[in-house]
């Protein structure tokens, strides 16, 4: 049985101002869940809590109880630290750190947890690399700088770089919004290949993309999820008609 | 390495760091306090509308010096307000492709020259053809500094300037050069003074270039073209000599002139809040 | 340029007509007055760039001629016999910067990184604003508190206590005067770290956060990301920021002059009296009576404009690799 995320009256600010209103949802394990919505309706700042980055932002803070399996990751000796080790992130566009090579890129997060070993950290890096689908492209370069590479590769290195550490869940914001549609392609490949061991959710602005790669669907507006569901039942029947008019295309 | 470990480290570097930013700030508590302490008691109307007296008597002020680094600064205006504004608008409006680019990399250069090597300058152009030390020299060597100054802040100033206001110049019919006089240089208008203040709050402190331009005067200068007083080659004058009641005047001397340099800087930073070039 | 103005009523009912000579101006800088005075302008800059090392080249050329490369590697100062050579000032240039450097590459590097990552919002503004008050302090006043202040706590306090126990160590040998070295290095420090302190906190702030949001994201704690993705990334900017820091150590002038000695000689102790290039030009300058001594003299400036020059347009290059030619402008 897999990992999951379990949100309960989820509140969230910058300041003074609210942006998650209160928000109950489930990432399941072993699945793809889409998180949709027009700009500005909070579900970048919604997955950034999943992870504890929110808090990473001077004068953000949060209320509610994010679950991971059976921990409260809010509770008061939960190490944030440990917290973004165990759940990946994925960023919009990618950032490779320019000064390291493409092996160092992806033993960042090794090194950080402590790994010195050589051979344990070529054997990581190989394993991370071809989880990622990147391995066969760069197996003979990877002394090569991390921004040598394509935007779509670049994107799969940050990925490689992420599972890595071994993290139980992997949420990506908007993984290809930087990308051209081969590397999304290519991206939302990968997604299918690794929700079979992980579990994912994922950030996007883009309808046809959620009912591809995602099995599960969340609507947000204005900082509140309006619907939840199995995604083809979302995209073919909406409960709501909020959704409908998102989904057929009336804003947003 | 375990947890508790790193997060022990990031503690530690954090409290490193701010200890730092303490030290760093220490000196500057501690000179303003130790001028306060030493020099406000001579500070008085005194010190300011009277002559220095002859050596080994007590009293008298540095009436001259104050007046001769306000002649000095003046006469550098005159030269580096002009050559500094236009070069500056030239730099920001300008689309050649190669002079620009010298102007404004000698100008980053001459900014990072000694301004001593500025007074070495300053004596073979004024001092050796006259054949005598002057205010002209000193006025010169301080124009020397602040033209690379007033260049990159007046470049700078102007070229925050929305495009949209020239636009509208260049729709009513104005040419080039109505335009940037007209419209742009009046909405830079306040950038560019703070920028010549903080050129002024600069050269009025310095000292090494004065050394043997202006050379100094114990008494009122007789003529531009004559050695005469500044504040700050007071200030070390006395600093270095041997007599007691002259170093409480290097004191206030000295309590003077960071209150000025203070003063204005703090101003010009305070008026271009918010205006500097978004990075 | 006269426009006149001609009321002309009736015709199309408007009162006014512009004249037809002013229409269809092209160019960027249409005229050409203006754009003369403006080039004018720029064309002076570099005059004064050209012209200050020409002017210091042929003032210097009777020393260079005389002399030669020798002039940098002897340490004789004798002008009444008309012997010259700046060996003792280059040493005490670069000690001093040096140990300036090491005194104040620390300390900055700690500050920049507090101000620009670590500091809460509200403390940032003055602890910046302060750090920028300690660059426009001139140089005398730092020379007259080095003078009654720190000469006095180093002979009294420090050297005593430095030469009881380092005492066998060559760099603090000797008799404690205050004044030396080590005066000069301290002092030295104290003025270049607002500079250092300045341009490293802008560099740190041109990283993109995206970075810093990678390290976090991987686990690592706010030192960590701060090691791998800022300090890293802003490297060739950090570095540069230092060498600013020494292009303004070796041209430091009157503070120096005022705590270091004033002794053409090359000790191994940091106790020891020392001189720099630019502290002999200042105090020799005006008593310099042959012309060959004052050829001398102005030659050790152009060697201190050499080589300023160098460190700053290094520097430079470094600080706008990270954050652009607009990054670190304004100092």
């Amino acid at each position: 049985m897999g990992d999951g995320i379990y949100v309960r009256r989820l509140k969230a600010w910058f300041g003074s101002a609210l942006v998650i209103k209160g928000v109950d949802l489930t990432v399941a394990p072993n699945a793809v869940t889409a998180i949709i919505g027009p700009s500005g309706c909070g579900k970048s700042t919604f997955v950034r809590c999943l992870n504890r980055m929110h808090e990473t932002v001077p004068t953000a803070r949060v209320e509610g109880e994010v679950f991971l399996n059976e921990e409260d990751l809010y509770a008061p000796g939960m190490d944030p630290v440990e917290v973004r080790r165990r759940i990946g992130m994925v960023f919009q566009k990618p950032n490779p750190f320019p000064t390291m090579s493409i092996f160092d890129n992806v033993a960042a997060g090794l090194r950080l947890a402590g790994v010195r070993r050589r051979a344990v950290l070529q054997e990581e890096v190989e394993r991370a690399l071809t989880h990622a689908a990147l391995w066969d492209e760069v197996k003979d370069d990877l002394d090569k700088s991390g921004v040598s590479l394509s935007g779509g590769q670049q994107q799969r290195l940050c990925i490689a770089r992420a599972l890595a550490v071994d993290p139980q869940i992997l949420l990506m914001d908007e993984p290809c919004s930087a990308l051209d549609p081969i590397a999304t392609a290519k991206i939302e490949e990968l997604i299918h290949a690794l929700k079979k061991e992980l579990t994912i959710a994922i950030v996007t602005h883009n309808m046809q993309q959620a009912a591809r790669v995602s099995e599960w669907t969340g609507f947000f507006l204005l900082g509140e999820l309006v619907e939840f569901g199995v995604t083809k039942e979302m995209f073919t029947t909406p409960h709501d008609q909020r959704t409908e008019d998102y989904i057929t295309g009336r804003f947003g | 390495m375990t947890p508790t470990a790193r997060r022990r480290i990031d503690q530690a570097v954090s409290s490193l760091a701010a200890l730092s930013a303490m030290v760093v700030i220490a000196p500057l508590l501690m000179i303003f306090g130790f001028l306060i302490y030493q020099g406000a008691s001579a500070v008085n109307v005194d010190f300011f509308i009277h002559l220095p007296k002859p050596v080994g008597e007590t009293g008298g002020g540095v009436a001259n010096a104050i007046v001769g680094s306000l002649i000095m600064i003046g006469l550098a205006a005159c030269v580096a307000l002009p050559v500094g504004i236009l070069g500056g608008v030239y730099l920001a409006e300008s689309r050649e492709p190669r002079l620009p680019w010298v102007v404004r990399f000698l100008a980053d250069v001459l900014n990072g020259v000694p301004s001593i090597v500025f007074g070495i300058f300053a004596y073979t152009v004024v001092v050796l053809p006259m054949r005598r030390f002057s205010a002209f020299a000193g006025g010169l060597a301080l124009a020397f500094i602040m033209v690379p100054i007033i260049l990159r802040t007046t470049e700078e100033m102007v070229r925050l300037v929305p495009n949209a206001l020239r636009e509208a110049g260049f729709g009513i019919g104005l040419p080039q050069w109505k335009v940037t006089l007209h419209v742009v240089l009046p909405t830079a208008r306040a950038g560019i003074i703070t920028g010549v203040i903080v050129a002024i709050a600069r050269v009025a402190g310095e000292t090494a270039p004065l050394l043997f331009t202006a050379l100094g005067n114990r008494f009122w200068h007789q003529g531009f073209d004559q050695p005469i007083a500044a504040l700050p080659l007071q200030i070390y004058a006395y600093a270095i000599a041997p007599y007691d009641d002259w170093h409480r005047q290097a004191w206030a001397g000295a309590l003077v002139l960071i209150t000025l340099v203070f003063v204005t800087s703090l101003a010009a930073r305070l008026a271009t809040r918010g205006r500097t070039v978004a990075r | 340029m006269a426009r006149s103005v001609t009321l002309v009523e009736g015709a199309s009912g408007r009162a006014w007509r512009p004249p037809a000579a002013t229409r269809g101006r092209v160019g960027r800088i249409g005229d050409p007055l203006f754009r003369a005075l403006l080039k004018g302008s720029a064309w002076l800059v570099i005059l004064l760039a050209i012209g200050l090392v020409i002017a210091l080249a042929w003032e210097s050329s009777g020393a260079v001629r005389a002399f030669g490369l020798r002039f940098i590697v002897t340490s004789t100062w004798d002008p009444v016999a008309g012997d010259f050579g700046a060996l003792p000032f280059i040493y005490g240039t670069l000690v001093s910067s040096l140990l300036a450097l090491l005194l104040a590459v620390p300390l900055s590097l700690g500050a920049a990184i507090y101000l620009a990552e670590l500091a809460p919002a509200w403390v940032r503004p003055p602890v910046a604003f302060l750090i920028e008050m300690l660059a426009a302090v001139p140089s005398v006043v730092y020379g007259l508190w080095g003078i009654f202040v720190l000469v006095p706590w180093l002979r009294d306090w420090v050297q005593p206590s430095l030469g009881r126990w380092l005492g066998f160590l060559p760099l603090f040998s000797g008799p404690a005067y205050g004044v030396g070295m080590l005066a000069a290095g301290l002092i030295l420090s104290i003025m270049v770290v607002p500079y250092i302190t300045s341009v490293a906190r802008e560099v740190l702030l041109a990283v993109p956060n995206a970075q810093r949001e990678a390290a976090l994201g991987l686990g690592a704690t706010r030192w960590e990301a701060i090691r791998i993705a800022v300090l890293r990334y802003g490297r060739s900017g950090l570095i540069g920021a230092v060498l600013l820091g020494l292009g303004r150590a070796l041209g430091e002038t009157m503070a120096v002059t005022m705590v270091i000695g004033n002794r053409p000689a090359i000790a191994a102790s940091l106790f020891a009296p020392g001189y720099t290039m630019a502290s002999v030009v200042a105090n020799e300058f005006t008593e310099a009576t042959s012309d060959l001594y004052v050829a001398a003299l102005v030659e050790v400036g152009l060697l201190l404009l050499v080589v300023t020059i160098v460190v700053n347009a290094l520097a430079r290059l470094l600080v706008w690799s990270v954050g652009g030619p607009a990054a670190g402008a304004r100092e």
